[in-house]
């Protein structure tokens, strides 16, 4: 009756990165009406610069469409449909992201393809660049969201690169290789790689060793590079970040082949935490897949009242300037509480850079070194501790007992709460083993919640 | 040196980033593409290409820019809503806003004359009413199955239904000897047809109110093509995109009606695409509408969304806008007067030239007649006459080839995407244009079945241009029913 794609699991939503939210929205914490509830660490948002963004917003009524002429923009936004976007709103959507570079690139608005979300960007550009049945390589762990995101309706595959704690998840030349041959042994033909730089979940910036790896494989294997920056402008500190577009004019290459294969998705969902507006874009030096984008673009346009918003604040060069450095000084500040907070309890998270999220290590914590341990810790600390934080194995990682935790979605009294759960669990289990002792964890799970 | 490039970008990009399944290379792009590199304004450019190919509706933007700068609430920009801001700014749940998808399901309910009720739950986001259809095909199809479609229809409909989804559209021709109607022997036709090509047929597409007719289907019709799909058991994807476009009889009949009051169906079959581009004129903001009577639709569906949900600044918008409810009745009447005006002003401005158009009560635009002024009854024929109308009358008008008309000489002419002085404007053109023809090609008997009369050579420019001024005076609920309209 319905389609194959309508039917399968392709989407991705039994994953429990997805379960974890379901429980959550069924018992939602809050400070006032639901303070036994499950709190939200599973959502990688930004909400800790929105008064930054509301002040603004009060000194700046032109926004509203309206401004001094009366009216007269409402109509002309309300018919703007054209895919190639607000010219105006690109223009300085560029410069934004350039200042988040650190203005060591600049980029062309002809450049760009905006679409609704990175989501609809990564879809598209495998539409692009990839027959159904071919290939990505992507290294693990990733973002849970890429397997409907990249495979679901373009038909795509995705061959994992395993990176490995025992040197902080870094990509390797070895293990390129070895994702290129399994694919070879997969019978899939190999378009490209995916890396995600600040990486999610990791949090983590990609280093020039990386980058090295990653461009002569790209070059010897004549294949795209696609480059989510989703998080650039979630960077600590931002000498740190390197653009994939800096690393190849670092290496002198704008003017041989894997110029035109380079292309980089962003999206202000994760920099201005503003993703209800569903603004996303691709950018590429590959005219002929601009061109291309730019048509698919139809199926998933930015809503232009939206655009002329964004045009007029991304315009403000004083406020961006502020914004930017007073995020990141807000996301470091929140990222070592959360990080020193789980320390002095024995447990460690990788050491990161960027990102919404730590990447803890609670493998001290498991029953054993297995996935079926990582999901009956994944359920205990859901269910019993009352946190909803994504497991590795829904991003793919290769060795259990990792979880994505988020410290950014929520004020810093729900933080405060959070950690005092989890030390509690924690301490509960003695010194560190993890014993099934469901009652004493109920019993520390209230002493907690007396505590906070 | 051109070849060997394009041949590399081929093999570096995927077949559909290269092939051209977007459709643009399509005559019904040209047009518009001979507009922008000319367009016609009243001052800086007076003999420029009048847009007479874009479906839009600017006829009530002062209503509803009145109604914004009167719900300031309704922006999060402003002091008034601002502190909405960051509740709306993260919310990207894609079920939508609840409020936004009530407003929107209480709006399709009113413009049915609340004959039907729909179910907020079952209304799903989507990027435009391009990402609906793209979406449907998605859920409903895969690769290589097909999906019927009447024609003439909307020329994007090849690139929404076809292009990333690998499906077909087969055609089930409509002739103007019966104006055009689906009938049952023409929906069987191309069924047949499909089974003997080994084609699977997984849907029928209908769109109605019509794009480019403008008429609405009538209730036999719609229970005839209800009963088709059920007995074959494929489903109804009904674009109804233009439901509150209509100015005249005979009145709008939704599919939803026609299930719910009219004949029994499997409702799993039935699925509506919406948008507001049309009937309220927002097209750029990107509010597609996916409504499906089956729950596993719906749910694929909603997480497809993901891929074009509309911004939650525009959701908060339009939850406030279509919840006040003073506000859409007078929208809907309004603009139903005014269009009946302009469609007015339009068709008996033809007719006195002895162009016929296709009569209907529906849409941004009517059919127009112009088999008689071809050459010769051929596709070729028509395209030379749409390029003159392009480069030397200069108005782009949409030839009926481009919407897959079996026919030669038919174009889809819009006209509530410009103000009175334009509709004056490129009537004149028009007037013009036929007379200077007409002295070419005088017919001396009426060749089509349409009844039209003898051109009226002997009228000058300057009494033509007082009939045109003056017609739009009269009432829109009484225009004048000339004989050289066509009749249905």
């Amino acid at each position: 009756m319905l389609s194959k794609k309508a039917t399968c699991k392709s989407h991705g939503q039994d994953s429990s990165y997805f379960l974890g939210w379901q429980e959550y929205e069924k018992n939602p914490f809050n400070e006032d009406r639901n303070p036994l509830g499950i709190i939200q660490m599973g959502l990688a948002e930004n909400q800790l610069s929105f008064d930054l963004l509301e002040s603004w917003l009060a000194r700046n009524p032109d926004a509203t469409m309206f401004g001094s002429n009366g009216g007269s923009i409402f109509k002309e936004l309300a018919l703007f449909q054209d895919y190639h976007g607000l010219q105006t709103f690109k223009t300085e959507l560029v410069e934004f992201m350039a200042e988040i570079r650190r203005n060591k690139v600049r980029f062309d608005p002809q450049k760009l393809v905006l679409t609704a979300g990175a989501t609809s960007a990564n879809e598209t550009l495998m539409f692009c660049l990839a027959e159904p049945g071919e290939a990505f390589l992507i290294p693990t762990p990733y973002y849970p969201g890429f397997d409907r995101d990249l495979k679901w309706r373009t038909g795509v595959k995705i061959v994992p690169i395993h990176c490995s704690s025992l040197n902080g998840f870094r990509i390797t030349k070895a293990a390129l290789d070895e994702a290129y041959d399994e694919a070879l042994k997969l019978n899939l033909r190999v378009k490209g790689v995916f890396i995600t730089n600040p990486s999610n979940p990791l949090g983590t910036t990609m280093n020039q060793d990386e980058f090295n790896h990653v461009i002569s494989f790209a070059v010897s294997k004549n294949i795209h590079i696609v480059s989510d920056e989703i998080y650039a402008g979630t960077v600590f500190d931002s000498s740190k970040f390197t653009s994939i577009i800096e690393a190849i004019m670092d290496r002198n290459l704008e003017k041989t082949d894997i110029w035109s294969r380079i292309h980089v998705v962003s999206s202000l969902s994760k920099d201005l935490g503003l993703p209800g507006f569903r603004i996303g874009m691709i950018y590429s030096n590959n005219e002929t897949l601009i061109a291309a984008a730019t048509k698919m673009s139809s199926f998933g346009l930015v809503s232009s009242q939206t655009q002329y918003l964004l045009s007029k604040l991304l315009g403000d060069k004083k406020f961006t300037r502020h914004y930017i450095q007073e995020n990141q000084r807000r996301l470091k500040k929140r990222q070592q509480v959360l990080v020193s907070g789980l320390q002095s309890y024995g447990i460690p998270c990788l050491k990161s850079n960027a990102g919404l999220f730590c990447w803890v290590d609670m493998r001290n914590l498991l029953s054993s070194n297995a996935f079926e341990a990582e999901m009956e810790l994944w359920k205990k600390i859901l269910y019993e501790v009352g946190l909803n934080i994504s497991p590795g194995s829904s991003c793919h990682c290769t060795e259990p007992g990792w979880f994505r935790v988020c410290f950014a979605n929520m004020s810093q009294e729900t933080l405060n709460l959070s950690i005092h759960r989890l030390q509690a669990f924690v301490t509960s289990n003695g010194d560190g083993n993890y014993q099934n002792q469901k009652l004493s964890t109920r019993i520390s799970r209230r002493n907690s919640l007396v505590v906070s | 040196m051109e070849f060997s490039l394009k041949n590399e970008q081929q093999q570096l990009l995927s077949k559909m980033a290269t092939n051209d399944g977007h459709g643009e290379n399509s005559p019904y792009f040209d047009g518009w593409k001979a507009y922008d590199s000319d367009p016609y304004h009243p001052t800086r450019n007076p003999n420029g290409v009048i847009q007479m190919g874009l479906a839009e509706n600017q006829l009530c933007f002062d209503l509803i820019e009145e109604w914004v700068l009167n719900n300031p609430e309704a922006s999060i920009c402003t002091a008034e809503g601002a502190n909405k801001f960051m509740e709306v700014a993260i919310y990207q749940d894609y079920h939508g806003l609840p409020e936004f998808r009530n407003a929107v399901a209480r709006f399709m309910e009113k413009v049915r004359g609340e004959r039907v009720k729909f179910d907020p739950n079952r209304i799903v986001m989507s990027g435009g009413a391009t990402g609906a259809h793209e979406t449907l095909a998605f859920c409903l199809a895969d690769p290589e199955d097909a999906f019927l479609v009447p024609t003439p229809y909307y020329p994007g409909f090849d690139r929404d239904l076809r292009w990333r989804t690998g499906i077909q559209l087969l055609p089930i021709v409509c002739h103007s000897s019966n104006d055009f109607k689906v009938t049952k022997e023409s929906m069987e036709a191309a069924y047949q047809k499909a089974q003997e090509a080994n084609i699977r047929v997984k849907g029928f597409l209908l769109n109605n109110p019509s794009n480019p007719l403008g008429t609405v289907l009538d209730r036999e019709t719609l229970i005839d093509i209800v009963t088709f799909i059920n007995d074959k058991n494929i489903h109804l994807i009904c674009d109804e995109i233009y439901s509150a476009t209509v100015f005249s009889q005979p009145e709008f009949i939704s599919i939803s009606e026609i299930i719910e009051h009219d004949v029994q169906c499997n409702r799993d079959l039935i699925h509506l695409v919406y948008s507001l581009s049309k009937d309220l004129g927002f097209p750029g903001f990107r509010v597609g509408i996916l409504y499906s009577y089956n729950d596993a639709v719906v749910s694929c569906a909603r997480k497809m969304s993901s891929f074009g949900l509309v911004s939650t600044q525009t959701q908060h918008l339009i939850a406030s806008m279509l919840s006040d409810e003073t506000f859409t009745d007078k929208i809907i009447s309004t603009s139903s007067e005014r269009l009946a005006a302009r469609h007015g002003l339009f068709t008996r401005g033809l007719a006195q030239v002895g162009i016929g158009t296709l009569k209907s009560s529906a849409g941004l635009y009517f059919w127009m007649d112009l088999r008689r002024l071809l050459r010769e009854s051929t596709f070729e024929a028509e395209m030379e006459l749409w390029r003159i109308i392009i480069h030397e009358v200069k108005l782009n008008v949409s030839p009926g080839l481009s919407f897959h008309c079996s026919e030669p000489g038919w174009f889809r002419v819009c006209f509530a995407n410009m103000d009175d002085e334009s509709v004056r404007v490129a009537l004149r053109r028009i007037h013009k244009f036929v007379l200077v023809q007409g002295k070419a090609t005088e017919p001396t008997t009426p060749k089509s079945r349409c009844g039209s009369s003898k051109l009226q050579l002997s009228l000058s420019f300057r009494r033509l241009d007082e009939r045109v001024m003056g017609s739009h005076m009269m009432s829109p609920h009484s225009p004048m029913a000339s004989p050289l309209v066509r009749a249905t």
